[in-house]
């Protein structure tokens, strides 16, 4: 019978990333409550030194795929090797994580495996010694609470910045397995030919903690440097509405909503945006949401825990130095 | 060089969602069905690229008799044929279900490209297109804001922006790729396009048509079952933040999320 909780580590150039510990803090979480056993399934090239530190986390066995061909990530043949392993180790669940790779990954394998997934979670339990899952629908503009009968494992990917990370535990030590596999040259179809670094060193929306965001109330691309500004201060990424990216004021990728990303940071603020139903949806899972705008009646202050009805031009360079008091206090 | 662009119909992204009696499915009555939008940069690549290498582009609905309006709509921008998987048995499929129907009927196609989008603005899985690259045997690549075809038309290059970086992914074809949003401009239909479209082939198919069990599709056939749909979770009423001027809004505002959010 399919016994325990499998993750899929993401690490980038041999540094794993920040939605691993997500997944590997929640995966403990139901591997308690299942009563099983934790397993970190690591791949890479020369990775291995990065595998026990994973047990801090919670992890109790750390599975190391170390291959050449296996960094940087390909579809192909992270597909071929995590396929083995599952079907070898039987886990009974297999959490990803929900970034751009990690649903990449969970699609096309949830395929191979013939498992039902679901993407994007925001929230795991075990009932009855199932997994259940809850997933915004419509952008959030619902929520689905899923199960999966009849397919093992059951499989999911977790939202970014959504799972909290465990207080790592020094004293504690995953045990590393070396995974067992073959991978066929054969069956790699497509290469990384090139990687275009953003230099802007902006941890994108979908991973951001802080994210100031600004719509057709800028008045014109040149304004965001009041935006800029603020974000660079308290670290926060730059987000934009669709009004804005369809204006040509910021580029596609910084599109918050239905048909852009969709965004649960810690601190979102909203600056002239009036709030159509399409953004309000790709922001709402945001844990502090602040509005600023002219109009008491935008529907964005609907959404906000803190609204500010006035200029954006007067408030958000004087939020700035505001801020800065308390950060330099 | 033949494409092959899948299209999935889903409501306008104005729709406010109402959750039907059942609390597992939602109320269509006055929803207004339109193309993915994230499919319409799919169905644009593909009449790019045909303009360049010549060839076919046919497109490949799924759902009830009322996906015909955006096949139509595909064709009126200027693909070629269209094919309708339509069948009752088809009626809340899961993801996984919906690309062995598509696999089913696009296996026999002549085709060198597979465009889908990068995932249904409704159910927000992004699924069905690697899933199908998948049981087709062929390479997928997500999420394209950029598709160069070398000019021997023989292999491709994708940028496919991740978090912090952009990859360029090459692959031979076949290939599948996900659009998403940066890709390119859609096209508007136009009228002449429009009268031609009402005369493009559009061929509807059953599951059983495609040599399929309808056994497995439906919510019979749901690897991933749905215990339930709720609104969102609601927030806490918000507060205003008071002040007489916009500096005292400021000073206040930054005061909250210091103090009480601890935000900053």
């Amino acid at each position: 019978m399919a016994q325990g909780v499998w993750t899929i580590v993401e690490q980038r150039e041999g540094e794993i990333r920040k939605i691993s510990y997500e997944i590997i803090s929640e995966g403990r979480r139901l591997a308690d409550a299942l009563g099983q056993e934790l397993t970190a399934v690591l791949l890479g090239a020369g990775i291995k030194e990065k595998a026990a530190g994973l047990g801090h986390y919670g992890a109790d066995k750390v599975m190391v795929a170390d291959d050449p061909r296996l960094d940087p990530y390909t579809t192909d043949a992270y597909v071929a090797v995590i396929s083995q392993l599952v079907k070898a180790g039987e886990p009974a669940l297999l959490l990803v994580g929900a970034s751009v790779q990690g649903k990449d990954l969970a699609a096309r394998l949830s395929a191979n495996l013939d498992v039902g997934m679901a993407q994007d979670c925001t929230a795991f339990a075990i009932e009855d010694g199932n997994l259940v899952a809850i997933r915004p629908i419509y952008a959030g503009k619902a929520y689905a609470k899923v199960t999966f009968e009849n397919s093992r494992p059951q499989m999911a990917t977790a939202r970014p910045n959504v799972m909290a990370i465990n207080e790592p535990d020094t004293s504690k030590s995953a045990e590393v397995i070396d995974a067992s596999f073959t991978l066929e040259d054969s069956a790699l179809k497509t290469k990384v030919a090139e990687v275009i670094k953003d230099e802007s060193g902006k941890v994108d929306l979908t991973e951001a903690d802080k994210i100031v965001s600004g719509g057709r109330g800028m008045k014109g691309p040149e304004n965001y440097k009041i935006l800029e500004e603020l974000a660079d201060l308290i670290g926060a990424s730059v987000g934009a509405s669709r009004s804005a990216v369809d204006a040509g004021w910021r580029p596609h990728s910084d599109q918050v909503g239905q048909t852009g990303k969709v965004v649960s940071p810690n601190l979102y603020i909203a600056c002239g945006i009036s709030g159509a139903i399409q953004h309000l949806a790709g922001m709402s899972t945001s844990k502090v949401i602040v509005a600023i705008n002219k109009d008491p009646d935008a529907p964005i202050f609907q959404k906000a825990d803190y609204g500010v009805v006035a200029d954006l031009f007067d408030v958000v360079p004087a939020l700035t130095e505001e801020v800065k008091k308390y950060l330099e206090g | 060089m033949n494409i092959v662009v899948c299209i999935k119909q889903v409501p306008d992204t104005e729709t406010q969602i109402k959750i039907a009696s059942d609390n597992k499915s939602i109320v269509t009555d006055d929803i207004k069905w339109v193309m993915n939008p994230y499919d319409e940069f799919g169905v644009e690549e593909a009449l790019r690229l045909k303009e360049k290498f010549g060839g076919e582009v046919t497109v490949v609905g799924l759902g009830p008799k009322r996906v015909t309006e955006s096949l139509r709509t595909a064709l009126a921008m200027g693909a070629d044929k269209a094919v309708l998987i339509t069948d009752d048995a088809l009626e809340g499929s899961d993801s996984l279900a919906v690309a062995k129907a598509l696999a089913a009927a696009i296996k026999d196609l002549e085709y060198d490209l597979i465009f889908t989008g990068q995932r249904g603005v409704d159910d927000d899985m992004g699924v069905a297109g690697a899933s199908l690259a998948e049981l087709l045997g062929i390479p997928h690549v997500a999420l394209a804001v950029k598709v160069e075809v070398a000019e021997d038309g023989k292999s491709v290059k994708v940028h496919r922006p991740v978090e912090g970086q952009t990859l360029v992914i090459e692959s031979g074809l076949p290939v599948l790729i996900t659009a998403q949003k940066g890709l390119n401009e859609p096209r508007y239909a136009s009228l002449p396009g429009i009268m031609k479209a009402k005369k493009k082939p559009l061929d509807e198919k059953s599951l059983s048509d495609l040599g399929l069990d309808s056994a497995q599709f439906g919510q019979e056939g749901r690897k991933v079952k749905v215990l339930e749909l709720t609104p969102p979770p609601e927030r806490a009423a918000g507060k205003i933040v008071e002040g007489e001027t916009p500096q005292e809004k400021a000073a206040e505002l930054a005061r909250l999320l210091h103090e009480e959010a601890k935000v900053i």
